[in-house]
């Protein structure tokens, strides 16, 4: 028999999907804005393996010449994106939620397990409550994230008023180079985020919108 | 018994209406979140005025960010300086406008500060640089992003205005900065304007300022963008309203504050 099982609460899922299209519009934005400086490469001895962002990048995506269309819609999405952040956090801490988000003692260790069974070279994964380790790190690790674009972008954009916050990040040229960084780490965990959701399936992708899962109820098997 | 048989039935049925709900309310509410978008990127663009040149809801964004952002500002806030070693001795150069006029000549200039009804005042560089000097070495930093130690040396916009006596005009909540050609133009809140490392600069690693740089006086504004250093400044002004300004008539913030 079909049971239904409670698994995402209302608030996380209105702030995980509100949150999509506000960091999509950040990351849009903040290239318009990268553009007119686009200094970042990974050079290691030398040799030039990226540089950011090649011509038919920015063609590709319209990019040059939008700097401040780009600043205008970075600073008016910058608050959705920060008051989004805070409700979701707020809620993680009253609601309890944050148990089964943060990562434990064991998380570390655990989710090498999660990636080895996951790459098909375990066959078990460790016992797991709503999240596994993995997901435990991941998912408070893009929260420290967020809150690092946060504060280095502050840092960034009023530099001398929050000349302290500017000092924290290691100066107005690292703070710039974190918050790039972050940037990038965002594309990479929607890559990651994308293909595990997909690998997980509909019962589990349902559960982010709806909220519940539909499990088979072992007991009544036996009845 | 015919509850009992219907049970099953009911959770398919929570399962089917759940589903309804939140599918439902997610592609309505999200159908709605992406119409605003549409709304917002298909915004018709300001009138030209003071500002000019982004969307209006852009735009009207920016000013209440700017209000907000203007609440941490503080005199007090000041930004980091350097040892005169740490200075470039290649400064960068972005832009030229407002200095490409063949017919100025550097031995003719003079600062004009106007009131009113006209000039109030007309100064040539000696009078300026008979006033004490002022250095500053510190991270100039563009709107494009980049940033740069430099060393400048001036008269203090404070001391400029003690010294002139133009208190009663500074009293106005912005003060207007041209080029002698009408080319390049900021405007600038008074606060910014009056702040103790804001410069008006003839002297640049201890020469007097190159003309790419804005030869005879500039202004050297340590809390806000590059854009609003006006190069080669013409005129001053003191007003009530926001005086024009070269790049908020391109879009661009304001206010532009660091």
């Amino acid at each position: 028999m079909k049971v239904i099982k409670e698994k995402h609460p209302l608030v996380m899922r209105w702030t995980h999907w509100v949150n999509f299209p506000i960091l999509a519009i950040m990351i849009w934005s903040g290239l318009l804005i990268y553009w007119a400086n686009d200094v970042y490469t990974v050079t290691i001895f030398g040799h030039r393996f990226v540089k950011f962002f090649p011509d038919w990048f920015n063609k590709a995506f319209h990019i040059p010449y939008r700097l401040a269309e780009g600043m205008a819609y970075h600073f008016l999405f910058m608050w959705f994106f920060a008051l989004n952040g805070f409700l979701y956090v707020l809620y993680t801490i009253f609601s309890g939620q944050w148990r089964y988000l943060l990562p434990n003692r064991h998380s570390f260790r655990e989710a090498w397990l999660v990636l080895l069974h996951d790459l098909h070279i375990r066959k078990t994964v460790p016992p797991q409550k709503k999240y596994n380790a993995a997901q435990r790190i991941a998912y408070t690790a893009i929260i420290v994230m967020g809150f690092g674009s946060l504060v280095t972008g502050l840092a960034i954009y009023k530099p001398v008023q929050l000349y302290w916050l500017t000092w924290l990040c290691g100066g107005y040229t690292m703070a710039r180079i974190i918050h790039f960084i972050l940037t990038v780490g965002y594309v990479l965990f929607f890559i990651i985020h994308i293909v595990q959701v997909i690998l997980a399936g509909w019962n589990n992708f349902r559960s982010v919108i709806s909220g519940f899962e539909v499990k088979e109820s072992s007991e009544n098997v036996n009845s | 018994m015919k509850k009992k048989k219907k049970k099953p039935l009911t959770v398919e049925q929570k399962i089917k209406r759940r589903n309804l709900i939140s599918f439902g309310t997610f592609f309505v509410l999200g159908g709605a979140g992406f119409g605003g978008w549409k709304w917002l990127t298909g915004s018709p663009k300001e009138a030209p005025g003071v500002t000019a040149g982004a969307q209006k809801p852009l735009r009207r964004a920016l000013n209440s960010t700017e209000l907000f952002f203007k609440k941490i500002f503080s005199n007090n806030h000041l930004v980091q300086t350097y040892p005169k070693s740490r200075a470039a001795r290649r400064v960068r150069t972005n832009s030229f406008i407002g200095l490409r006029d063949p017919s100025f000549k550097l031995e003719e200039w003079r600062l004009s500060v106007l009131g009113d009804n006209g000039e109030v005042l007309s100064l040539c560089i000696d009078e300026i640089k008979a006033l004490p000097k002022t250095e500053i070495v510190y991270d100039f930093k563009c709107v494009e992003g980049w940033d740069q130690i430099q060393h400048w040396a001036g008269v203090k916009m404070l001391d400029f205005i003690q010294h002139f006596k133009l208190e009663e005009l500074a009293r106005r909540n912005y003060v207007g900065l041209e080029t002698p050609d009408g080319k390049y133009y900021v405007g600038l809140d008074r606060e910014s304007a009056f702040h103790p490392q804001t410069i008006l600069a003839y002297e640049m690693n201890d020469q007097p300022i190159t003309d790419p740089h804005g030869a005879p006086l500039r202004l050297i504004i340590p809390v806000k963008y590059g854009i609003k250093n006006l190069k080669r400044i013409g005129s001053m002004r003191f007003s009530d309203t926001r005086p024009r300004d070269y790049w908020a008539e391109q879009g661009y913030d304001y206010y532009s504050g660091l």
